[in-house]
C-alpha cells in the first residue's frame, strides 16, 4: 500500500553532475519521523537538498504526495512542504515576528500582505514553540536556540504536510535540543504532519523517531526502527569507531578503555562503580570490574570501560565460580576498591571479597582513590 | 518608535525634501528666479526667465530626480540580488560598462555624420550594462566572498573607462569636449524628449519592481528559503538582472556613469525606515535617489558657479563615506 507522503525512487544524488549515492529508496509517512544518520560528509545534507529541489536529481524522482515533484509547480510544493536548514537565513532589520510570518509566503497575495488570518497563524505558531518573549526581538539578537525554534514556527506557519530539517539540534544547548525534538515531536503527533530530517546526536535519534535511514560510505546502508538500527557493533561499525564504544541501551558514548595488566580491582553494582569506572579510565589505570549482575546499571560502562568485568547472569546471586575468578584478579592486582555500602543477599559474596580484600591489605577506601595517581600523597 | 509612525514620518519627510530641492533648484543659478516669478511660469503666464525654467531648469529637475530614484533603485536590487549591501550598478562596473558601448556607438555614429536618439543611446547602454552583468555574474558564480565580487566588479569598471578614455582619444576634435564631459557623469544638457524617454523606460520599471516585492522579500532571506517559498529562484533572478540593468542603462544613457548613489541611498533609506522590506524600500529608493541627485546637482551646479562640477565628484564626496560606514557597520555586526 502506498501511504509514502514523500519518497524517492531510484534517486541518484551528487553534485556537478558526479552521483554520490546511488538508488535511494526512502520514504516517510504522515504522522512519522524518520531520521538520517550517519558519519560526517556522508551524504545526509546532499539526500535532503535533492529532496527539497535544492540540488538537481542525478536519476530517478521524488513523489510528493502521490505526484512526481519535478512536475510541480513552486507555489504548490511550498504549500505542502516546508525546510529548517542550516543555511543561515539572512534576516536584516527584520524580527522574529516578521521571520515567523515568512512563512505565510505562499498564502499571500501578489504584494504579500498579511491578512488577520495569517497574522493570527503567525501567533499560534510562536505560541507553538514558546516564542513570545523574544519574537519581537531583532532576529539576529536572539539566541541559536530561540532563532531555530522560531524558524521551526516560521515552517509550521506553511501549514505543510512534510517538514525537512538538516541537522536542527546542532548548536544547541541540552535544554534546546530536546525542547525543540518535543515541540516537533507534538507537531506529528497532533498535526498528523510527516518529518523527514537528519541529526548527529544519536542518542536523540534513538529517542525521536519512527524509523531511522543509515547513510555511509556513499550509500543508504540500512534502514529500519531504531530497535533495528541502534545495536552497539552496529552502530560502531556504521561510523567505524575504532576508539571508544557505543552503547545502544542507553545511548551514550564511552571512551577507550585503558589497556593493560589491571592494577585495581572495582568491586561495583547499581551505579555506584560507573564514576569510579570514569576516574580510572580518565586517569590512564587499567582496571578489573565485577562482580556485576547483567541487568547492572553499572554492567555496560564496565564491559566498556574495564579490561575484564566478571559478570554472573540476570537476577542471580554472586556465585562461587565469578568469586574465584575475581580472587585471582584481585591476586594481581596491588588494590581493591569497594563502592558499595551495603550488600542485599544476592550481593553477598561481593561483601566476601570485600573483606577478604581488607585482610590482605589490598583495600583502597573510596576516597583515597587518587592516591592510585598521586602516589599516596594525598594532602 | 512604532513602524507604522515611522513608516508616516520617513515618506512625509522625503516627499517635504523632495518639493523644496525642486523649488530650490529652479531658484538657484546664474540666473536667480523669485519663488513668484517660478509660479507665473508654471502657471503659464510667463516671465522674464521663462526660457531658462522651462527649457534649462525644469528638464534637468525632473531628469535629476528620474535618473537619481532609477540609480537608488537599481542599487537595491543589485543589493538584493548579491545579498551584498555595498553592491551597486557603479561599483559593480555596470555603469562604465555601459559607458564603454555607449561611447563607442556614439562615435561610431558620429563619424559618419549620423545623429543618434535617445532610444539608441538607452539600447546601446543597456547592451553595456548586460555585458558587465555577465562578467559579474560569471565572477560572483566562482566566488562567493563579497569583498572579492566588489573588487572584482571595480577592476570591470576601471578596464571599461580605460577602453572609453582611449576611444575618445581617437575621437573628432568637435565631440570629444562633449564626451568627456559626458563621462565624467553630468545632468547638463537634457531636453524635454530625453525626459519622456527615460520616464518610458523608468517608470514601467519602477512598477515592474514594486510588483515583485513579494519574491524579493522571500529571496531577502536566502535562495534556499526563497525557494521552499515557492519563488522561481531562475526566473526572478533573470528580472531582477534586467530591471537593475535596464535602470543603470538609463541613468548613463542620459547622464553618464553617476557614482555611489545605488548604495548610499538604500542603505541611508533602510536607516531612516529601519526596515528592509522591499514594499517600504522600493518607493523609498526612488524617492531618496531623487532627493540625494537634486541636491548633489544643485551643489555641483552652484558651489563654484559659473564652473559646474561634475555630478560624479559630488555623489561621491557625500556616497563613499557612507560604503565605508556601512562596511564598518557590517564588521561590527559580524563579531
Amino acid at each position: 500500500m502506498d501511504t509514502w507522503y514523500i519518497r524517492t525512487e531510484h534517486m541518484d544524488v551528487g553534485y556537478d553532475g558526479v552521483p554520490l549515492i546511488r538508488d535511494i529508496e526512502i520514504g516517510v509517512r504522515r504522522g512519522e519521523i524518520l531520521t538520517l544518520i550517519g558519519p560526517n560528509g556522508s551524504g545526509k545534507s546532499t539526500i535532503l537538498k535533492s529532496m527539497i529541489c535544492q540540488l538537481k536529481l542525478l536519476a530517478g524522482m521524488v513523489v510528493l504526495d502521490g505526484r512526481p515533484m519535478a512536475a510541480m509547480g513552486e507555489g504548490e510544493i511550498a504549500r505542502k512542504m516546508a525546510i529548517v536548514m542550516t543555511e543561515r537565513l539572512r534576516a536584516e532589520l527584520m524580527t522574529g515576528e516578521d521571520v515567523v510570518a515568512t512563512g505565510r509566503y505562499p498564502y499571500t497575495g501578489r504584494l504579500g500582505i498579511l491578512t488577520k488570518a495569517d497574522k493570527a497563524i503567525v501567533q499560534e505558531a510562536i505560541a507553538l514553540v514558546h516564542g513570545e518573549a523574544f519574537a519581537q526581538r531583532p532576529f539576529h539578537q536572539i539566541s541559536d536556540g530561540q532563532r531555530q525554534r522560531l524558524l521551526l514556527a516560521r515552517a509550521v506557519c506553511q501549514e505543510p504536510e512534510v517538514i525537512v530539517l538538516d541537522e536542527p539540534t546542532s548548536f544547541l544547548d541540552v535544554k534546546h535540543k530536546l525542547e525543540l525534538l518535543e515541540i516537533l515531536k507534538g507537531l506529528v503527533r497532533e498535526r498528523n504532519v510527516a518529518v523527514l530530517m537528519s541529526l548527529h546526536e544519536l542518542d536523540l535519534a534513538q529517542k525521536i523517531s519512527d524509523r531511522v535511514v543509515c547513510v555511509a560510505n556513499n550509500a543508504v546502508d540500512r534502514c529500519g526502527t531504531p530497535e533495528e538500527i541502534f545495536t552497539n557493533e552496529y552502530i560502531e561499525a556504521l561510523y567505524g569507531m575504532e576508539k571508544g564504544s557505543y552503547n545502544a541501551l542507553f545511548g551514550s558514548l564511552e571512551m577507550a578503555r585503558v589497556p593493560g595488566e589491571p592494577r585495581v580491582f572495582v568491586i561495583g553494582g547499581a551505579g555506584s562503580g560507573i564514576p569510579v569506572y570514569r576516574a580510572l579510565q580518565r586517569r590512564g589505570v587499567p582496571f578489573a570490574a565485577g562482580v556485576l549482575a547483567e541487568n547492572d546499571v553499572d554492567y555496560g560502562v564496565a564491559r566498556a570501560l574495564a579490561v575484564e568485568t566478571v559478570s554472573v547472569p540476570a537476577f542471580t546471586p554472586v556465585g562461587e565460580a565469578a568469586m574465584d575468578r575475581v580472587r585471582a584478579l584481585i591476586s594481581t592486582c596491588a588494590h581493591v576498591v569497594c563502592c558499595l555500602d551495603g550488600f542485599g543477599t544476592t550481593n553477598e559474596g561481593n561483601r566476601i571479597l570485600r573483606d577478604e580484600a581488607a585482610a590482605r591489605g589490598k583495600l583502597l577506601p573510596l576516597d583515597r582513590l587518587s592516591d592510585l595517581w598521586t602516589g599516596g600523597e594525598a594532602p | 518608535m512604532d513602524r507604522r509612525v515611522r513608516l508616516w514620518i520617513g515618506f512625509l519627510g522625503l516627499l517635504v525634501a523632495l518639493l523644496g530641492l525642486i523649488v530650490w533648484n529652479v531658484n538657484a543659478g546664474s540666473v536667480h528666479v523669485s519663488s513668484g516669478e517660478i509660479l507665473s511660469i508654471l502657471l503659464g503666464r510667463g516671465g522674464d526667465n521663462d526660457v531658462i525654467v522651462r527649457s534649462i531648469r525644469l528638464p534637468r529637475i525632473l531628469a535629476a530626480a528620474l535618473l537619481g530614484g532609477a540609480l537608488a533603485l537599481s542599487g537595491f536590487l543589485l543589493q538584493t540580488f548579491f545579498a551584498n549591501p555595498i553592491a551597486g550598478p557603479f561599483i559593480l562596473g555596470i555603469s562604465s560598462g555601459a559607458k564603454l558601448v555607449l561611447s563607442l556607438t556614439l562615435i561610431g555614429f558620429l563619424s559618419r555624420g549620423v545623429a543618434v536618439g535617445s532610444i539608441a543611446l538607452i539600447l546601446a547602454s543597456f547592451v553595456g550594462a548586460m555585458l558587465s552583468m555577465s562578467f559579474v555574474l560569471l565572477i560572483s558564480s566562482k566566488v562567493k566572498r563579497m569583498s572579492l565580487l566588489i573588487i572584482s566588479g571595480v577592476m570591470i569598471g576601471y578596464i571599461c573607462s580605460a577602453v572609453t578614455d582611449f576611444v575618445i582619444t581617437f575621437a573628432d576634435d568637435a565631440n570629444i569636449i562633449n564626451l568627456h564631459h559626458w563621462s565624467l557623469g553630468s545632468f547638463s544638457g537634457i531636453t524635454w524628449s530625453n525626459v519622456g524617454v527615460m520616464a518610458a523606460v523608468i517608470l514601467p520599471a519602477l512598477v515592474a519592481a514594486f510588483l515583485l516585492s513579494k519574491p524579493i522579500s522571500a529571496y531577502q532571506l536566502g535562495e534556499v528559503y526563497a525557494q521552499n517559498m515557492g519563488v522561481n529562484v531562475r526566473a526572478f533572478r533573470a528580472a531582477l538582472i534586467l530591471l537593475s540593468s535596464v535602470l543603470s542603462a538609463a541613468v548613463t544613457a542620459f547622464a553618464g556613469p553617476i557614482s555611489f548613489v545605488g548604495v548610499a541611498v538604500p542603505h541611508l533609506v533602510r536607516s531612516i525606515f529601519k526596515t528592509a522590506k522591499p514594499l517600504v524600500m522600493i518607493p523609498a529608493c526612488f524617492l531618496g535617489g531623487a532627493v540625494f541627485c537634486l541636491l548633489c546637482d544643485l551643489i555641483a551646479r552652484t558651489a563654484f558657479a559659473p564652473t559646474e562640477l561634475s555630478i560624479s565628484s559630488v555623489t561621491a564626496l557625500f556616497g563613499a563615506p557612507v560604503v565605508i560606514l556601512v562596511m564598518l557597520r557590517r564588521q561590527k555586526e559580524n563579531l
